[in-house]
C-alpha cells in the first residue's frame, strides 16, 4: 500500500514527507510501548502510535521504518519533527483512535505480518 | 575489512535525548556496508542498552568493536548494579519509574530484547559498582 493511500484511509494530515507518499509499505504495527515494537516487529514499515516523543522516531529508525502515523490527533513537537526530517521518515497525524486506525488499514489489506 | 573500534559516551539524566549514540553507530555500520539484518539487530541491542543506562545508571559508555565476523558491543556503566539478574532477565519485570514508562519503555523488555537479538550476551554486575553488558552479533 502506498503511503498516499494510508493518508487517505486515515484521513491524516502529512506533517513531513509530502514528497515521499509514493513509498510502498507492506505491513504495519500499532503500539504505544516502544519496547514491544522493538521486540515483536519484523519488517513492518509503518508504525501507528499514540505516543508522541522523540523515542518514537528513534525506535522506528532502529527498525528501518518508513513512516510514523500518530493517532488520536496527537501533535508531535518540533524536536520530534526535526528527528524525522534527519531520518527522512514520513510523519502523519490522524484524528481517529488507534483501534479504528488499525482496523481501517487492515480492512484495506494492510496486514500486521507478511 | 579492517577491525573498527567505536566509542560513544552515553549522557545520563535525559531520557528524551537517549538513543543518540545508537543512531550514530547505526549510521557508521551502514557506511561500513554491513548486512541490514546485522545492523538492525546491533542497533536494537545498543538502543535498549542505552535506554537502560539512562534510566538506571545515569549514563555510561558504549564501546563497539566491528570485526571480520562479529560485532561486539560493550555497554559499561558505574550505576547501582543489578541485584538479581534472573529477575532482570524476565520479560515484564522492571524497576524503571514513571518517566521511562511515559516514553514507552520500562515494560521489562530491555534486557530480554537484547538477548533476543544478540547471538551472545553476558552481564557482569556488582551492586554499588556498576554493570557491563556485552553483546555479540555474528556478521
Amino acid at each position: 500500500m502506498k503511503l498516499s493511500e494510508v493518508r487517505d484511509i486515515l484521513d491524516a494530515e502529512v506533517l513531513y514527507g509530502e514528497d515521499e507518499l509514493d513509498r510502498e509499505v507492506f505491513s504495519a504495527c500499532g503500539s504505544d510501548f516502544m519496547s514491544d515494537v522493538l521486540a515483536y516487529v519484523k519488517n513492518q514499515a509503518l508504525l501507528l502510535t499514540g505516543l508522541v516523543n522523540p523515542q518514537v522516531i528513534r525506535t522506528a529508525d532502529m527498525m528501518d521504518m518508513k513512516c510514523v502515523a500518530f493517532v488520536r490527533g496527537k501533535q508531535p513537537d518540533e524536536n520530534v519533527l526535526a528527528l524525522a526530517r534527519e531520518r527522512d521518515m514520513v510523519i502523519m497525524r490522524a484524528p481517529i483512535r488507534m483501534y479504528d486506525a488499525c482496523g481501517k488499514l487492515y480492512a484495506a489489506g494492510l496486514r500486521g505480518d507478511v | 575489512m579492517e577491525a573498527v573500534k567505536l566509542v560513544y559516551p552515553v549522557e545520563g539524566g535525559d531520557l528524551i535525548e537517549a538513543g543518540e549514540a545508537s543512531s550514530k553507530m547505526k549510521l557508521t555500520l551502514k557506511k561500513l556496508g554491513l548486512p541490514p539484518d546485522v545492523i538492525r539487530r546491533a542497533s536494537i541491542c545498543m538502543y535498549e542498552g542505552e535506554i537502560n543506562m539512562v534510566i538506571h545508571a545515569d549514563g555510561g559508555q558504549a564501546e563497539v568493536d566491528v570485526g571480520m565476523d562479529e560485532i561486539v558491543i560493550r555497554m559499561i556503566d558505574q550505576g547501582p548494579g543489578i541485584p538479581d539478574i534472573d529477575r532482570a532477565m524476565q520479560e515484564g519485570y522492571s524497576t524503571a519509574g514513571d518517566m521511562a514508562r511515559d516514553l514507552g519503555f520500562g515494560a521489562g523488555m530491555g534486557l530480554p530484547n537484547m538477548k533476543r537479538y544478540s547471538d551472545e550476551m553476558d552481564i557482569e554486575t556488582e551492586v554499588g559498582k556498576g554493570t557491563t553488558v556485552t553483546i555479540k552479533i555474528k556478521i
